[in-house]
């Protein structure tokens, strides 16, 4: 039982893992689903973090009379993690940008239904050609 | 906790964007709490800052309200039960939390926070971890950075703005605001390069940097209009000074390559090799510095400047 309180910032990162995971597959949504990646990021970040993290550490910058410190390894991956994350993060946004203006629509159900339209009318005019080409 | 799920719940976009920006904050403070100072420092900086500018401004190119939901939610929360759980399963093996006997402390950890001081003459661990220790890791994700903006640049572009009309925005009565941000903007920019230059002793660097000086232009730009704030920062400066962000950090690694060291070894950049180090990462946080600045510049620009299609 005395291994709640260690374990207890796992199980907040699990959760904010599995909300984004929620949002990414159960949403239609793209900006919506963006925001759910960003969930997810951010649990992963907060799971690092606690990795690094020692009891009666302080923070990894040299100071007098303190020995004991956090793991410094972790910190530096998230914190580069983190600048990337935004710029992949907003490569994301110009697509959904694009795919408004071209589908006039972010919802991932209209896009199909719109995809779908688009191919059978194809498939009409396929069909129409070789009609004529038989003639 | 409760955010996530009321962001979740939300069909106002708006909403959720704001409560994403919240969310930010919280984890922020929760590094802070585990001793990352420089991950919150970051963190708030562009997950509260910079994400929720750039998803604000991508939601005026798209639309505020999403569609009620036609699938039945729970074939996805199946899944995700059975992830989770099998998650938590997995955690009960993990080390409890500020464990000394974790495998983190173990390999290189101890090596980096006795040796630090002395080898790269610098008291902040984590900057000297970022760009000495695993050069290579940041120069990658500098690289990262680059390609992401010049992707943004390629999808969306940055149109020509009309001349005729130097004051075009559309808070243009606000006095107050103006004033303010006026006086803002260059604590800002101080600020901005004091984390700059200051990374190696306390919390800061040139990624933290490199954002913050970017978010000053931001808020110029978004009081004073993209017209004034083109000619402050012209656009086409922005890839040449990522690229040129780049092309310091990669020099330096040249420049150690070519006095008989490693790539991105900087204790052959001077004479004494403590010195030589401290200067290399002080070269290097600065390509980082000028590469993430024009690249979260460019991005809003590209974002902002869009005219929405009907």
């Amino acid at each position: 039982m005395n291994q709640i309180p260690g374990l207890f910032n796992y199980w907040i990162v699990v959760f904010l893992m599995m909300a984004g995971f929620y949002v990414v597959i159960s949403q239609g949504n793209l900006v919506k689903k963006l925001v759910g990646l960003g969930l997810f990021q951010a649990s992963v970040f907060i799971l690092f973090i606690t990795m690094g993290n020692l009891s009666g550490g302080r923070a990894p910058i040299v100071t007098e009379g303190v020995f004991v410190y956090s793991s410094p390894l972790p910190h530096v991956l998230i914190l580069t993690a983190i600048v990337v994350g935004v710029a992949t993060t907003a490569v994301g946004l110009a697509l959904v940008v694009r795919i408004q203006e071209a589908y006039g629509s972010v919802e991932e159900d209209e896009i199909h239904a719109r995809d779908l339209a688009d191919e059978e009318e194809l498939l009409e005019q396929n069909t129409a050609g070789t009609e004529d080409d038989g003639r | 906790m409760l955010i996530a799920i009321v962001a979740i719940r939300m069909r106002d976009l708006f909403g959720v964007v704001i409560l994403f920006g919240v969310y930010s904050l919280l984890t922020a403070v929760l590094f802070m709490d585990l001793d990352a100072v420089d991950v919150a420092f970051t963190e708030a900086a562009v997950g509260a800052g910079v994400t929720t500018v750039l998803l604000l401004s991508s939601l005026r190119l798209t639309r505020r309200w999403e569609a009620p939901p036609k699938h039945n939610p729970l074939l996805s929360l199946l899944v995700v039960g059975v992830t989770g759980a099998a998650l938590v399963y997995a955690t009960l093996d993990a080390p409890l939390l500020g464990d000394p006997n974790a495998p983190v402390h173990k390999h290189v950890t101890p090596h980096y926070i006795q040796r630090a001081a002395e080898e790269i003459g610098m008291p902040n661990m984590v900057t000297a971890v970022l760009a000495s220790y695993r050069g290579y890791d940041t120069f990658g994700e500098t690289l990262v950075v680059f390609t992401a903006g010049l992707a943004v640049l390629l999808l969306l572009g940055i149109p020509e703005l009309p001349k005729s009309r130097p004051h075009s925005s559309a808070i243009d009565d606000q006095v107050v605001l103006k004033v303010v941000v006026k006086l803002l903007i260059p604590l800002i920019l101080l600020y901005a390069l004091y984390v700059q230059f200051h990374g190696d002793f306390g919390a800061g660097g040139g990624f933290q940097a490199g954002v913050i000086f970017a978010t000053g232009f931001i808020l110029y730009e978004m009081v004073f209009g993209a017209n004034n704030a083109h000619a402050v920062m012209p656009p086409a400066w922005l890839p040449r000074l990522a690229a040129l962000g780049v092309l310091i950090y990669g020099g330096v690694g040249l420049v150690s390559m070519m006095a008989g060291k490693p790539f991105l070894d900087y204790s052959a950049l001077s004479g004494d090799p403590v010195h030589g180090q401290h200067l290399g990462v002080l070269l290097v946080e600065l390509g980082v510095g000028i590469t993430v600045f024009s690249i979260v510049l460019l991005i809003f620009y590209a974002l902002s400047g869009r005219k929405r299609q009907p």
